[in-house]
């Protein structure tokens, strides 16, 4: 499988790299917001995208077609992200083009799935979250957290 | 030694100027991360921004961590087994969009090694227990194994096992 898996800068990658593990064997391709971030997959292929959140119109508007270009080359079979939105983008993208993908909402959201969430709970495949108290019945499930 | 981070994203001004205002009293030095704060400390070494290889130097070499309820900062702090003392910004002066840090910091109590201070007396109570070693340590990192296990299978499979 090809995989391309995403994530913000900051809390979002350490998630993801909590989650590396799950990857295997398969042909993974990382993408994040920050350069410095990266430090710590040595040779695996990452690509970088501009950071955006859902309320900067512009930059996301500009992530947007970023990271249609990403997926559209990389055409990957599966697209997962850890947040925030970036990651969204590349899952919506990533579906329109024929990959399954999973949301995996950010440990952080304790109380309510975030923004990015609540949207992925309708555009990805599957999504889940790190709090059993907020799994809900067939959309977003609880498979346990990174901590 | 003892690390303030505040994340690298935001500033965190009350925070570090409380942190400020304490480090002379203390037997060890501070050095704290600032990101896009725009108080400047006196009284500590200060980074706007440490490069992640640094981060985790420092964290090692700390006695204690204080930072905001930022998930990086847990993890790092598991990592490592510090003590960890979260002080969450409070979107009712300005300093998050909402409140989630406070939801996080409350679902973080119960796990062994962190704790959390909300003002400057609980947050120099809980410096001074930390550098006696009277707070407890985290068990160290948890790899998660359930949501490892799903998320493998979703790559394998492209589904989950519900």
């Amino acid at each position: 499988m090809r995989v391309l898996a995403v994530a913000s800068g900051g809390g979002h990658w350490e998630q993801l790299m909590l989650l590396r593990d799950a990857f295997g064997r398969h042909e993974i391709h990382f993408a994040t917001t920050s350069k410095v971030s990266v430090h710590e997959i040595g040779a695996v292929s990452v690509r970088l995208l501009p950071d955006c959140n859902l309320r900067q119109p512009l930059r996301t508007l500009q992530c947007t077609v970023r990271s249609a270009l990403l997926i559209a080359r990389l055409r990957p079979q599966i697209v997962i992200s850890t947040g925030a939105a970036p990651g969204l983008l590349c899952i919506f993208w990533g579906r329109l083009m024929g990959a399954r993908t999973l949301w995996i909402d950010s440990i952080a959201n304790a109380d309510r799935l975030s923004l990015s969430g609540r949207l992925a709970m309708r555009i990805a495949h599957r999504c889940l979250t790190q709090w059993q108290h907020l799994a809900q019945e067939r959309t977003v499930h609880y498979a346990g957290a990174v901590l | 030694m003892i690390l303030v981070t505040v994340g690298t994203q935001l500033g965190f001004d009350r925070l570090i100027g409380i942190m400020d205002e304490i480090a002379p009293h203390l037997p060890t030095p501070v050095v704290a991360q600032i990101g896009a704060g725009s108080f400047v400390p006196h009284n500590m070494q200060y980074h706007r921004m440490l490069e992640p290889g640094r981060f985790f130097e420092l964290v090692e070499n700390a006695r204690v961590i204080v930072g905001h309820a930022g998930i990086g900062t847990v993890l790092a702090a598991e990592k490592y087994r510090k003590p960890l003392i979260v002080f969450p910004r409070s979107a009712g002066l300005g300093e998050h969009r909402n409140d989630h840090q406070h939801a996080t910091a409350s679902a973080l109590t119960s796990r062994q090694g962190v704790c959390v201070a909300t003002d400057r007396e609980e947050l120099e109570q809980a410096l001074r227990r930390g550098l006696r070693s009277e707070l407890r340590l985290p068990l160290g990192p948890n790899p998660g194994r359930s949501l490892l296990m799903a998320v493998a299978r979703f790559v394998e499979t492209g589904e989950l096992a519900f």
